[in-house]
């Protein structure tokens, strides 16, 4: 790295924390407003320890961001793997662009359609189904800007020495793709775990299937309180915590830190 | 690659096939869908200029987003690429780790930065400049674009730098061409898959969205995808929605493919 | 014989357990906005009726109409939603109808509120809040204290772009409408089209259109004037006692909330005790004492504190009063048109 590539990632990361700073302060804020201070206090931490319906909400969000990230980014990859395998075919492209171009409330309004005349039963399980729809095709992307081009003769030359398929795919394959797939996993989460429209019209009724972004915006009438900057300000610091501590385990440097 | 297709022919095309057969049905008189006779009047409707208008303005915003994305998006991802290997994946963590707030209140934020006392603007007069009109116009809307989708072109451009051998660059060097040189026609083209899937998340995740335009653009800006899911719940037309739609994918299909020709005929390949 | 008293004992078991389910199961599924009931409705529901309440919440009437119109409401048993969205429902057949035998605390409502246009006798629904539409001020920042529509429209050079309107779209176009002494239900063309040029006029001079938090523009002083439903003008209002409400003298739309049951709904009974529940007297005075509407609920309204009635005069306003205002109605096949009309405000510049 040289120092202006390092100087580069500064700015860059200042702008991207700038309003997550802003963000954590509000968390002190007495007034409870959300674009107006009001002196600082801890009465919305309090308030967050007490709300078992935040707590359980933002459970839910992480149940259907992680298991619809762990499916999405298992199919998708297979299916980036097949497609730069084969050749080209303009059905197959517009059927992996779509889930990315259709307006969500189309895919909401479809899905809940869908689930209703099949009289197939509503939870979180459908709406990680629904989210790994659009999941799949942004995984998919993501690890076929890595495959473009990519040097198939290393497998043929392991399967020439004997290796089966799958010896050839984890000992070959995987790690050179790995970083592809972290960063797809990674946006695939991004993705699900703020995900509102399409999570709403797929949940069943009741508490039991409402995420974070749900309970968050049914609060947009009475108020969002501070109690919403509380818990994201604790969810930076455990990320935070355990970041720096998988760095150190890992005996690895986070450069300009 | 099975599995893939299949999820996405049972859990997206076939539900979907639901919402654009009704692109023949008028809305019923109170929100339902008469289903008494077909017509091609949602079509005739979709032609007005109006929605020509509001689909211009919001690939004029959505494009200026991504271009001002890519140019934060790429350096970054290129910095990273080139940290120690083990630093790599805790940078990546960092960048996208803000957007796993919730959406809503990291708007509110930048309201709080952007408004006229706001933060911004109070550095600014300490300085002796400003108060700059920063909110409810175009500027915060594209402002709002390009914060929440550039850590999504930085992973993006990432994996594609994976695909970068550094033995390309030093030979390119070792052959004369300067940094610049070796840039343009070794660098930029290999990871061109990169920076076309960086593009297209951040156009298309801006066309849809309408939080940013509603929020930072004080309302005053409406994108495609505003305009959609005002047809579908508020005016409640279903049919008239599902026209506006099937156009938005068509003319984005028209687009993607487009470029995919564009790009691949600029490299040469196959 | 010992294979059948096998047989026997376990499918007594069985009716037993299925029995026991079954009485575990009474239960109803209620969709609101979060924090428009008390906190401890669930318990204190389950203590009076012995039912379990669960809670869903949505966002917006959009969103929980579009949902049951998709699903059909199956799951739910009472929704939460205003009045035009209730008639809306009631006509595409996916209400049930209201049994004021079974529940008897309607006896509560003022009379005028069981002769709401919507719903005249409370067929489908019953009233849980009402209101006005009007201007929401800063008393300390305006230079002449706002008392017409045009003061919002056609605004003053001392607030131009510190001004706000509602984005919701049948208030964002009812200002226009009562300016020029029309019915909040037009959907007549030329109607149509001078409020689009006057509202197109007015969008050069607003500092945003905001439903959600122009209540806070007004306390950081941002905003100075405001289109405001009531209630929530009497959130600025308690920070920030310069802030004032006013109907302008062209008059208001009258809002109501309303409660509803689902045709789909599985505890059509439950449904009805929650909706008798909710009407006593207590629980409508933690709503106007918490949420700072109105109620329409005399019950509860007498309860109040007469010193509330004073710090937020808005309140005060009798219920012959809010009748002479017209409800938003749902606007069948004028929606069209209507909806044409708000794209083409949003797309001008």
């Amino acid at each position: 790295m040289t120092r202006w590539h390092k100087l580069h990632l500064g700015i860059t990361y200042a702008f991207l924390y700038l309003p997550i700073i802003v963000l954590m302060i509000l968390s002190f804020n007495k007034a409870g407003l959300p674009t107006a201070w009001g002196g600082f206090s801890l009465e919305w931490y309090g308030k967050l320890f007490a709300n078992p319906k935040i707590q359980f909400a933002a459970m839910n969000s992480l149940i259907v961001a992680v298991i619809s990230t762990l499916i999405a980014t298992a199919i998708g990859t297979a299916l980036a793997l097949g497609v730069e395998r084969s050749g080209p075919s303009a059905v197959r492209e517009a059927l992996l662009f779509t889930p990315m171009i259709i307006p969500d409330i189309v895919l909401a309004i479809a899905l809940l359609s869908f689930y209703t005349l099949l009289r197939f039963s509503l939870g979180l399980h459908s709406i990680i189904m629904a989210h790994v729809v659009f999941n799949i095709a942004f995984v998919t992307v993501v690890v076929r800007a890595r495959l473009k081009g990519f040097d198939w003769s290393l497998t043929e030359v392991s399967r020439d020495l004997g290796a089966g398929p799958q010896q050839t795919f984890w000992h070959i394959t995987f790690p050179l793709i790995l970083p592809s797939v972290v960063a797809a996993a990674l946006l695939a989460f991004t993705l699900s775990v703020d995900e509102f429209i399409i999570a709403y019209f797929t949940a069943g009724a009741g508490q039991s299937s409402t995420t974070l972004p749900m309970q968050i915006y049914s609060m947009i009438r009475f108020g969002v309180t501070p109690e919403i900057n509380a818990m994201a300000t604790i969810v930076m610091g455990v990320a935070f915590v355990a970041l720096f501590t998988a760095q150190r385990l890992n005996k690895g440097q986070v450069p300009g830190m | 690659m099975l599995p893939g297709l299949f999820w996405l022919m049972a859990l997206m095309v076939l539900p979907c096939l639901l919402i654009f057969g009704l692109i023949f049905f008028e809305r019923g008189i109170y929100g339902g869908i008469d289903w008494s006779a077909m017509t091609l009047e949602n079509i005739r409707r979709a032609f007005d200029p109006l929605y020509a208008v509001i689909l211009w303005d919001s690939f004029r915003i959505a494009g200026l987003a991504t271009a001002i994305a890519l140019l934060v998006g790429y350096p970054a991802a290129y910095a990273i690429s080139k940290a120690p290997e083990k630093a790599q994946t805790a940078l990546l963590f960092l960048a996208i780790l803000p957007f796993w707030t919730n959406y809503l209140i990291r708007t509110y934020a930048w309201i709080v930065l952007l408004n006229p006392a706001g933060l911004i603007n109070t550095a600014l007069a300490s300085i002796g400049l400003g108060p700059w009109p920063l909110l409810y116009n175009e500027f915060a809307v594209v402002l709002g674009l390009v914060y929440n989708y550039t850590p999504f072109v930085i992973l993006a451009i990432f994996a594609a730098l994976q695909r970068l051998d550094p033995s390309y660059a030093e030979a390119s060097r070792d052959l004369g061409a300067t940094a610049a040189t070796t840039f343009w026609r070794i660098t930029l083209p290999l990871t061109a898959p990169g920076v076309a899937a960086g593009a297209v998340f951040v156009f298309v995740l801006s066309i849809g969205n309408f939080i940013t335009p509603d929020l930072l653009g004080g309302g005053k800006f409406q994108m495609a995808g505003n305009l959609i899911y005002d047809q579908f719940l508020t005016a409640r037309d279903w049919p008239f929605g599902a026209t506006l739609s099937a156009g938005l994918i068509i003319i984005m299909l028209i687009l993607l493919f487009a470029q995919a020709l564009f790009s691949r005929r600029a490299m040469g390949e196959r | 014989m010992r294979i059948p008293t096998l047989v026997k004992g376990l499918a007594a078991a069985a009716i037993l357990a299925v029995s026991a389910t079954a009485a575990l199961a009474e239960k109803i599924v209620v969709s609101n906005w979060d924090g428009y009931m008390p906190k401890d409705i669930a318990e204190k529901f389950k203590a009076a009726t012995g039912i379990d309440l669960e809670v869903s919440v949505h966002a917006t009437n959009e969103e929980i109409m579009g949902k049951v119109t998709a699903s059909g409401g199956q799951g739910y048993d009472v929704l939460f939603v205003s009045s035009p969205f209730a008639e809306a429902l009631n006509k595409m057949g996916l209400l049930a109808p209201i049994d004021a035998a079974k529940i008897p605390n309607l006896k509560n409502l003022y009379p005028e509120a069981t002769q709401l246009k919507h719903d005249p006798g409370n067929t489908f629904s019953v009233p849980y809040t009402w209101g006005t539409t009007g201007l929401c001020y800063r008393s300390d920042l305006v230079k002449s204290e706002p008392d017409s529509w045009a003061s919002l429209l056609n605004p003053a050079d001392d607030v131009k772009g510190k001004t706000t309107m509602l984005a919701t779209d049948r208030w964002l176009m009812a200002p226009a409408f009562l300016l020029a002494g029309k019915s909040v239900n037009t959907t007549e063309q030329a109607d149509l089209d001078a409020a689009r040029d006057q509202l197109i006029a007015t969008k050069k001079t607003l500092l945003a259109y905001d439903d959600t938090t122009f209540y806070s523009k007004l306390v950081s002083g941002e905003a100075s004037l405001v289109e405001a439903w009531d209630g929530w003008c009497n959130y600025g209002i308690a920070s920030k006692p310069e802030i004032k409400y006013v109907i302008p003298k062209e008059g208001s739309d009258l809002w109501v909330d309303t409660m509803v049951i689902t045709k789909a709904a599985a505890n059509p009974e439950g449904a009805a005790k929650f909706i008798d529940f909710i009407m006593n007297a207590d629980n409508g005075k933690w709503m106007v004492e918490n949420i700072m509407y109105k109620s329409p609920n005399k019950a509860a309204m007498d309860a109040l504190d007469p010193a509330m009635l004073k710090q937020y005069p808005n309140m005060a306003i009798a219920p012959a009063e809010l009748l002479k205002f017209e409800q938003l109605r749902d606007l069948g096949d004028g929606m069209k048109a209507f909806s044409k009309t708000v794209s083409e405000i949003m797309a001008a510049k």
